[in-house]
């Protein structure tokens, strides 16, 4: 009997999922090797045949998604029953990703900007309900939960692969070393290890040169004449996550001309990805009076949203006060 | 209510200049709010902006940071850096919803005890009257119910 293999979505967008599917032949050694168990994007799954399992029969669970939603949690815990090894698998799952960007704002809001907002056709302005009377029954949406929170923080998790969504050549090594665990032929890594990344930053994989900064200008990449081709895109003026983010995608984004924007969440050893880009911004300016900083700073309109776009719910203040608001007992 | 609000303020000094302003401030036996809990640094360019949002998210109300005046810090320029990563930490916590004035960047010589001490006195006011801060303690997961060793019967 081979040993059991799933893959669940939880708040995210299915990147991961294509990102899997991306790894060519190599999906044929999981199935070879593995007997997909429960994986809601590629095959038929009901949560019943799920609740059927045996808890610790499914060798290992890619989860990816973070806890948006009641459902979201459940299926976490879920999982993390029926699994022996549960891997948060990208970003959302590990530290919140565009998902995480809601607890900039009270649940209201952001239910009010997704389904009233300028980008939304709503002419008869419905709202999402808990539930809703049709001539068949009553049907039942998940409650959203105040603030989202990623998967370590409502279940233990024994590794996690980061990335947005994570590379396939890194899920290709990976489900590698998966198959080679089943066969006996490795061990798995210490628990807790993050897999399936490099061990230092996207600044250290990146072919471009780097100088000691001295910034004088920070712009949007429309607003710059054409970019060197060389030369590192920070020292150029433009906004580029690099030196906080995580190594391991090989600086896909900054060899082709475009910055980084941290998809591969906090460096090693950093507890804080923003934190970690606003020292680096810091130490690169080159100004001294306040009114000289401030004006190299207004070329950073969404400070937060930059800095924290992978990994605001996973931030030391996983997000702002208007999400927090509602957590608080009174 | 409001009036028993003690705020709890970490303060970070680098070691010469400004830890010698509250020395100075000590030792001379003024008066001031009992508030801040000053932690000594090298030099405020050592102050990452993870101390403070570590200090913020885990109880703080306010953090105070000192270093000493422009021109005269003993790492040359690294007071320079200070200040810009507190301005750029203030728009990001704005953004955030943290009034930026809860963290607040100052300058002190050792010969400036008695500013020092009225700087402290100030700031723990304002921070008094903006509330306390009551940042949420991180969530608690779940233990792991099955240990995540291979167990005989799920390998082949
Ligand atoms: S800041 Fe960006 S462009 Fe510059 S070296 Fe780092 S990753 Fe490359
Ligand atoms: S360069 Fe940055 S944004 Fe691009 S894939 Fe790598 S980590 Fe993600
Ligand atoms: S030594 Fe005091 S600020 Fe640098």
């Amino acid at each position: 009997m081979k040993p059991k293999f799933a893959m669940y979505w939880a708040a995210s967008c299915g990147g991961c999922e294509i990102a899997v599917l991306n790894i060519d032949a190599k999906i044929l050694d999981l199935d070879a090797n593995f007997d997909v168990a429960f994986w809601p994007a590629a095959m038929d799954a009901k949560y019943k045949d799920l609740d059927a399992m045996a808890d610790g029969s499914i060798l290992v669970t890619l989860f990816n998604g973070s806890i948006r939603t009641a459902e979201n949690e459940h299926l976490a815990k879920t999982l993390r029953r029926k699994s022996k090894i549960l891997v948060a698998f990208g970003s959302c799952a590990n530290e919140g990703c565009i998902p995480g960007l809601a607890n900039l704002s009270s649940r209201e809001s952001m239910l009010e900007t997704a389904y009233g907002g300028p980008s939304t056709e709503n002419p008869a302005q419905l709202r999402p309900q808990p539930t809703s009377q049709v001539p068949e029954g009553a049907l039942t949406l998940p409650p959203v939960q105040p603030v989202v929170r990623t998967l370590d923080q409502v279940v233990e998790v024994d590794y996690h692969m980061p990335g947005c969504p994570p590379e396939s050549h890194q899920i290709a090594a990976v489900v590698d070393l998966l198959v080679q665990v089943v066969q006996g032929r490795a061990e798995l890594p210490p628990k807790g290890s993050v897999i399936g990344a490099g061990e230092s930053t996207v600044c250290d994989e990146c072919p471009r040169e780097r100088n000691v900064k001295h910034l004088t200008q920070l712009r949007r990449i429309q607003e710059l004449g054409p970019l060197d081709t060389t030369l590192c895109l920070l020292e150029q003026g433009l906004m580029c996550t690099g030196p906080a983010t995580r190594s391991g995608c090989d600086a896909r984004c900054p060899r082709v001309g475009a910055p980084c924007i941290g998809c591969y969440g906090v460096a090693p050893e950093a507890l804080d990805q923003g934190a970690r880009m606003m020292t680096a911004i810091a130490s690169a300016i080159d100004a001294k009076e306040p009114e000289a900083i401030d004006g190299i700073l207004d070329g950073i309109p969404d400070p937060a949203g930059t800095f924290y776009k992978f990994s605001l719910a996973h931030s030391l203040l996983r997000g702002g006060r208007a999400a927090h608001r509602e957590t608080e007992t009174p | 209510m409001a009036n028993d609000f003690e705020p709890v303020i970490i303060g970070f000094t680098c070691n010469w200049c400004s830890y010698r302003a509250a020395d100075v401030a000590g030792t001379t036996r003024l008066k001031y709010a009992p508030n801040v809990r000053l932690i000594r640094l090298m030099c405020s360019g050592r102050i990452d902006p993870t101390f403070v949002l570590k200090a913020l998210a885990d109880g703080a109300d306010g953090v105070l940071i000192t270093g000493c005046h422009p021109g005269d810090c003993h790492y040359l320029e690294q007071n320079y850096k200070a200040l810009r990563r507190h301005r750029l930490l203030q728009r990001t916590l704005a953004q955030l919803g943290v009034e930026p004035e809860r963290v607040h960047l100052t300058w002190a010589s050792a010969a400036e005890g008695a500013i020092f001490a009225a700087t402290i006195d100030r700031f723990v006011e304002r921070v008094r009257a903006l509330g306390p801060l009551r940042w949420p303690a991180r969530p608690k997961p779940l233990p792991v119910a099955v240990a995540p060793e291979l167990a005989e019967e799920a390998l082949p």
